[in-house]
This record gives C-alpha cells, structure tokens and sequence, in this order.
C-alpha cells in the first residue's frame, strides 16, 4: 500500500527546509497511518497542488470499507474523550511583542508534546504568529476539503476601534488559537496532516504565501467549474443545513443579549460608584451615624468591584466562544456546500454516462466510479466531522453556559458577605450604645468606682 | 470613706428620681394611654371649595383605648384627607415653634425611577401615603410635649367637630410672616452659636438626603435594566432548545429560570421603596429643624431690636438731661436753628421718654425671658431629635443591608438553578 520512494509523512509542497529536517531513520513506516493518507488522496488526488502528493491507489472499494471501520474505531475513542487515548498536546501561551521597523506584531509560543513517530522529537517548542496559524488553516482546508475545519478568531481588527496590543485583546486571541490547535490535535486525521506538522515543528515556517493563495483559489475554481448542479439535497444534509442556519440566528441573538447586559452593567456600575460616594459625604457631617455611613459605602464599592469582574468575564470567555461557533458554523456550510457539490459531479457525470452507453453501449468510464467513491468518503467524512462537532459543541456550550452561572453565583456571594459584614458592624455598635445609656447601668458604674 | 459613701449615695438617688422624672414624662405620652393606626384609604368625589367635581382620598384612622380593660373597648374611627392632616401640622408649627415637628409623607411623587408611579392615585402611591401618615400621628403621639394638645386629641375623636375648633384657636394669626423671618436671618447680630450650627447641619443633611433619594433612584432604573435584559435569555434558551436532542431539557428549564430572574426585580425595588421613605422622612424633618432655627432667629433679632431701642431711648435721656448733643439729630438741629426748647418742654419731654424707657425695660426683660425659655424647651427638643434621627437612621441602613442580603440570596438561588439545568445538557 505505501509507496516506499518518496518522503512520507512530511509536506513536500517544495518547503525545502522542512525536509531537510527529516532524519533518514525516522521515515519507517507505519502499518496504521497510511490510512489518514489514503483519505486525503481519495478526496484530492485529482486535485492541483495538494501537497501530499503521494500517488496511492485508493479507489478499490475494499479500501473505503476499511476506511470507514477506521473512522468508526476513532469514534469511539473520541467518544470516550479520555487523555489515555491522546498521544499529541499542544498549547499556545507567553504571547511576546516584536517590533521592527516595518510592523510590529505578536509571536506566541506554541509547545507540543507527542509520542507519535511521525514526528521527531518527543517535544517541540516554535514561536508563530497569526500569519502562520491562517497560512495553516488555509493549508488544512485546501488539503482537507472533506473534513471540517475549526476556525480561526477575526483576522482583521480595526486600528482604531481595538488595541490590538492590549493585554485583553491578546488574552482573548491566544485562548481562540489555544482552542484551534487543540482542535486539530484531537482530530483523527487533520492532526495527521503534514502541514499541521510543519506548523509545530519547523523552526522558519517558510510559507510561500503567494503559492498558498493560488492553491485556494485554485481549489474553489476546481469545485465550481464543474457547473452541476445538485437534483436532490439527502434529507440528512439539508437538516444539517436548516440546524446551522437556526443555530447561527440563536447565536446571533445570544451574542446581542450579552453585549446588551454589558452595556447595561457598565451603566448601573457608573450609576452605583456615584451612589457610594454619595454615602461618603453624608458621613463627613456626622457624628454617630459617621461608621454606618462610611461602613454602606464600602459595601457599595466591594459590589462594584464584584460588578466589574463579573463583566469582564462575559466579554473574555463568554462572548469569544460565541462568535467562534458562528465562523464554525460558515465553516461547515462550506463543508456542506462543497459535498453538494462533489454530488453533483457525480450525478451529472453518471448520467451523461448512462446515456452514452444506452446510446453506443459504452461502459460506464472509471472515472465516474472514482466520483462516486469520492462521494461516499465525503459524506462518511462529513458525518464523523459533524457528529464530532455536536459533540464538541455541546461540551463548550455547556462549559461557557456553566461558567457565566457560575460568575454570577460569585458575583451574589462576593456582594451578599459584603453586607452581611456590615451588618455586624452595625448591630454591634447598637448593643453597645444601649448598654451605656441605661440610667441603671451608670448607676452601678458610678457605684462600682466609688467604692 | 464615709464622705465618699455619702456621695454615692446622693448620687445613685439622684440618678434614680431622674429616671422616675423619664418615666413620668414617657407615661404622659398620648401613646401610651391610646392606640391608633391608618389602616385604610378610600376614594371620594365631591366637591370642592370651588364648587367643582373632584377626587380625592381619605384615609381611616382607627384609635382604641391601650388599656386592656375587662370590656373590651370598640375602636373609634373617622376618615381624614391628607389636606386636613395639613392644617393640623400648620397649626402645630405655629403652637410650638420651639418643637421639631414631625414632617407629613409627600404631598406629590418626588425622586421616582422610571417603572414607579408619579400619579398621586395610583395605588402603590396611596399605600405609601398611608403608611407615612400613620406614622406621623405616631411621632406625635410619642411625643412629650405634642401627644397633650387637645387639638390634637380632638383630630383623632371628633370627625366633624375639629376643624372648627382648630379655627378657633385662632393660630393663623400667629403665623410669622415670611417677610419678617428672612429679614430677621439676615439682620441678627448674636445668634447663638449652636443653632447656627445646627442650621448648618440641617442643610447639609438635606443636600446629602437629596443627592442619596437622586442617585438611588438611578440606580434603581439601571438595576432594572439589568434583570430585564436576562429575561431574552429565557426567550433565546426555549427557541434554541426546539432545535436540540440532547440539550434541549437543559436549556429549557434554564430559560425558565432566567425569566423568574428578570421578574424578580420587580419586588426587590418595590421593597426598595420603604427604604427611600424612611429616608425622605428625615429629609422632610430638615425642614422643620430648619423652621426652629428660623424662629430662634426671630426671637433672637427682637431681643436685639428691643435692646437696641432701649440703650437708644436712653441716650437721648442723657442728651436731653445734661444738654450734650451726643448724636446729631434732625431735632437737635432744627432746635439750634430755630431756638432752644422751653425748660417746661424739655421737662415734659424727659418723663415722656422715663415712661417709654420704663416700658421698654419691660419688654427687654420679657423678650429675655421669651428667648431664655425658647433655646431651653428648644435645645431639649433638638438634643431628642438627634438621639432618634440616629436610631432611625442606623435602623434604616440595617434593614436596607438585610434588603441587600435577600436580593444577592434569590441572585444565588436563581443562578444555581440554572447551573444545575447547564449541567444536565
């Protein structure tokens, strides 16, 4: 099955300095991985630049039947989402600030630890920055079309409205890429991809940005211009569709209600630091009544403090999450659009096929069994994706969910001690005042001196 | 030691007549002998002084003996309106300038946040009224002094009777005119310098009320804003959920919770409330400390006034006794112009003056004793206000901190359920 020759396992797009970097001892082969292979060729080995390039026959339908066994195996395991199984950690952190003279840009470490062969060493520590972690998303679409990609955050922030260098913002984009490549890593076959691989491991991450680009556009090209259109949608993708346009509205709606309650917190925060001050001044022109006062204006200010926690955490964790699903939600309809598409092809060839051999008798060209084939991987793909995702999605939703719940409770807790405090405080003075204005008590104090 | 022991005991004696005098002075209170609530209000039409058509309200105070008699005694009651309730306190300011007299709850609506009320019929509004009226008759009613006016007694018992014998008493006419009291602020010489501490505080008192009942009340509207806005999750969670097989319960019953959230706001800030009351009573007592302040003021000037004329009248004895012309006059001047006065005038003129200086003596001592006995009754009074302004005060901030504790209780309560449905999606 595996083609001995050619490098394996390392992207050979040309990325001289990444192949220098394979230790000739390293390339045994794996009985196992040449399966993820066989699903990158069977869904691209007709493509243009893809950057496998490994020629491997795969159409045999002895191969896909074993390949879905794989994926199912994979499932499961994933199902268990248990760390035994996981063989590659990746994490993104340390964000540092470079300046040159032409731009100023932040790197962050990205560390892997693996036991895979595929890769090298058993640890590795690059510095990339947000350029990179794009060229590799595009990288993973263009060689993995079938599969779905997570995505990435927002590449383009506005110069004037964000600070792209505040601690917030870095904060926030590092967590998004965390999350990304961690996707990656825990998918059964994109975190086999050789470009992936690259990415962790090569010390200059030679891009070929421009090449890179072509490729994409040379992709989208390739898809449209077969001109098919789809006869019928399987009722199975166009309820994923319909779920991922509600889904996306949901989230939209969601998104509006959290930026709205942040607006609406920032307001009563400015109305209530006011309102502290306020029992502040009061205490200046009195007596008795000065420790009370002064005591409700620090409760006021412990609850803005509390107030201002609990708003940061929904623009930091909360929201991010948010607007990460609706980019996986375009992603998918991608994903999606791109099977109707591969369908398509496969329907418009086979009938023009039919047609032929009912006219001629000629048989039915190996090509259109190939689209089939191709077909059927897709689907298998995207149902093994899809059914991740849910999975995922129901495990972040639920985590983010729990989390703002939890904020909440704290943000009650920190408040209600405040007051509680206070009270004490408050009462404590009363018992104090009404035992040294009783008549009796001063008599027996008079007393109890003069004798 | 036999000296010391005779001390301590004069001292423990007179400590405890003082505390039978306190006990004696309580026993006289009105509260003592009669309980009385506002426990109802009404809606009347009728009509008015003008002859025409209107609403009003009346409220119905109940008042019973406090004495628990073998028979048991039958509630008295009568209905009054809130502008009856003024004419009683007017007369009481003008009876006993030298009290801090209670103040009346609001006439109209004043520091409201968006969702309360401004309309004086609006049944929250009356409820609130009712409760402030209330407790005016129970300030006065625990009052020393105020609790043994007849007027008062006869507000309570005689429905039809009393504004008449308001009248007639003829109050009114005490009423110091405006005019008189401000000049009177303005032209004092000595005031005495405690209450000129004591305006001070009030007014600062009532700037910090002010700026407090402001404020709450914004923060109220933006607290408002908050919890309302949770309630789209609820909307939000049950659309989402129609689309979800695992999730769907979860979020759901999540949803429920974030509408009981959002609805919770509602009692919280009507419960609010009563805090804002107790507060707008004390700002409205600024007011009448201010008022007591204002009429010490008076006295203070007429004293003066009345002092000043007499050290007048006197020198121009002197003047005309020893011929000396100390401060130039318009008469000594005509007088030098157009000839001296006859011995026979001059004679006439001087027991003219005795007999206005003798009068004026008179009047100083008197306008003396008024003021003396003013700042006594007055200072007494002020002494008890200040020990209760701080006891209600400190009341009103604990109970307003225990108000804080419920809401953050039900935030938690609230949250932890929708965690515990998170959880189970």
């Amino acid at each position: 099955m595996m083609s001995v020759g050619a490098p394996k396992g390392l992207p050979s797009s040309g990325q001289k300095p990444i192949t220098e970097m394979i230790h000739p001892l390293s390339a045994v082969e794996e009985p196992l991985s040449p399966a993820p292979e066989v699903t990158v060729n069977a869904g691209g080995d007709k493509d243009t630049g893809l950057t496998n390039g490994t020629p491997v026959e795969t159409s045999s339908p002895a191969s896909v039947s074993s390949l879905f066994n794989r994926l199912q195996l994979d499932d499961d395991l994933d199902g268990d989402a248990s760390t035994e199984t996981r063989d590659l950690f990746v994490t993104v952190d340390d964000p540092k600030k470079h300046v040159s003279t032409m731009e100023t840009y932040i790197t962050y470490r990205v560390s892997t630890k693996t036991t895979r062969i595929e890769f090298d060493l058993p640890e590795y520590c690059v510095r990339r920055r947000y350029q990179d972690f794009d060229w590799l998303r595009i990288k993973l679409e263009d060689s993995q079309p079938t599969h779905l990609i997570p995505p990435l955050p927002e590449k383009f922030v506005m110069k004037g409205v964000v600070d792209r260098f505040s601690e917030e913002f870095v904060e926030t984009r590092m967590k998004a890429l965390d999350k990304f490549l961690k996707r990656v890593a825990d998918h059964p076959v994109l975190s086999f991809n050789p470009h992936f691989n690259a990415f962790l491991t090569a010390k200059d991450l030679n891009k070929r940005q421009g090449l890179a680009l072509l490729t994409k556009v040379g992709e989208s090209v390739k898809y449209v211009a077969g001109g098919y259109k789809l006869r019928a949608r399987p009722a199975e993708y166009a309820s994923m569709g319909d779920y991922l346009d509600t889904f996306s509205g949901k989230l939209g709606t969601m998104d509006r209600i959290a930026q709205r309650i942040v607006k609406e917190q920032s307001e009563y925060l400015t109305e209530l630091r006011e309102y502290g001050t306020v029992y502040s001044s009061w205490a200046a022109v009195e007596e008795e009544l000065q420790r009370p006062l002064e005591g409700v204006a620090g409760s006021v200010s412990t609850c803005c403090r509390a107030l201002e926690d609990l708003s940061e955490n929904i623009s930091q964790d909360f929201l991010p999450v948010l607007r990460e699903y609706v980019l996986y939600i375009e992603s998918m309809k991608n994903v999606l659009r791109k099977r109707d598409q591969c369908q398509a092809e496969y329907e418009g060839r086979l009938e023009a096929a039919v047609l032929r051999r009912q006219e001629d008798r000629t048989p039915i060209p190996a090509e259109v069994e190939k689209c089939q084939d191709k077909v059927e991987c897709f689907n298998a793909d995207l149902k093994a994706d899809w059914e991740r995702w849910q999975r995922n999605k129901r495990q972040d939703f639920k985590q983010i969910l729990t989390g703002m719940a939890d904020k909440n409770i704290s943000y009650y807790e920190k408040c209600q001690s405040a007051w509680e405090s206070l009270i004490t405080v408050l009462q404590d003075k009363q018992t104090d005042d009404k035992t040294r204005q009783g008549p009796f008590g001063r008599c027996f104090k008079a007393l109890s001196s003069s004798l | 030691p036999l000296l010391v022991l005779a001390f301590s005991v004069c001292f423990v004696v007179c400590n405890l007549l003082a505390f039978v005098f306190q006990m004696v002075e309580k026993g006289t209170s009105l509260l003592k002998k009669l309980e009385m609530n506002v426990s109802e209000a009404e809606k009347r039409t009728g009509k008015n002084s003008v002859n025409m058509q209107e609403t009003y309200t009346v409220y119905l105070i109940e008042t019973r003996s406090a004495h628990t008699d073998l028979n048991t005694p039958v509630p008295d009651m009568l209905w009054r309106r809130y502008s009856e309730f003024e004419l009683l306190r007017t007369y009481l300011l003008v009876t006993y300038p030298f009290i801090i007299i209670p103040p009346l709850p609001e006439k109209r609506a004043e520091f409201v946040w968006h969702k309360l009320s401004a309309d004086n019929l609006d049944p929250d509004f009356v409820e609130r009224r009712r409760v402030g009226l209330e407790n005016f008759l129970l300030r006065v009613a625990s009052h020393p002094l105020l609790s043994n006016d007849k007027i008062f007694f006869l507000f309570l018992t005689d429905e039809k009777g009393w504004r008449d014998a308001v009248l007639e008493t003829g109050f009114q006419d005490k009423v110091d005119s405006r005019l008189k009291s401000l000049s009177a602020s303005f032209r004092v010489k000595n005031p005495d310098k405690r209450f000129t501490a004591l305006k001070q505080y009030s007014d600062e008192l009532n700037t910090a009320i002010s700026q407090l009942l402001r404020i709450r009340a914004r923060v109220a509207d933006r607290l408002y804003g908050v919890y309302k806005v949770h309630g789209n999750y609820g909307r939000v969670f049950s659309e989402w959920s129609a689309i979800e097989k695992e999730m769907g319960d979860g979020l759901q019953s999540a949803g429920h919770h974030m509408d009981t959230y959002a609805a919770s706001i509602d009692d919280i800030l009507e419960e609010e409330e009563h805090y804002a009351d107790q507060l707008k009573e004390y700002l409205f007592y600024t007011e009448a400390v201010r008022s007591v302040c204002r009429k010490h003021e008076l006295i203070q000037y007429e004293l003066e006034m009345a002092a000043q004329d007499l050290t007048y009248k006197k020198q121009q004895r002197e003047e005309l006794a020893t011929g000396t012309v100390r401060v130039f006059s318009l008469k000594g001047m005509t007088s030098k112009l157009f000839g001296q006065e006859s011995q026979e005038q001059r004679e006439q003129k001087l027991m003219a003056l005795e007999q206005d200086i003798k009068e004026g003596e008179e009047l100083l001592k008197e306008k003396n004793q008024e003021c003396h006995e003013f700042v006594q009754s007055a200072w007494k009074d002020i002494e008890r206000f200040k020990e209760q302004k701080d006891r209600d005060l400190r009341e009103a901030l604990i109970s307003y901190a225990i108000m804080q504790i419920s809401m953050c209780k039900k935030g938690i309560q609230v949250w932890s359920n929708a965690k515990e449905c998170f959880s189970k999606m």
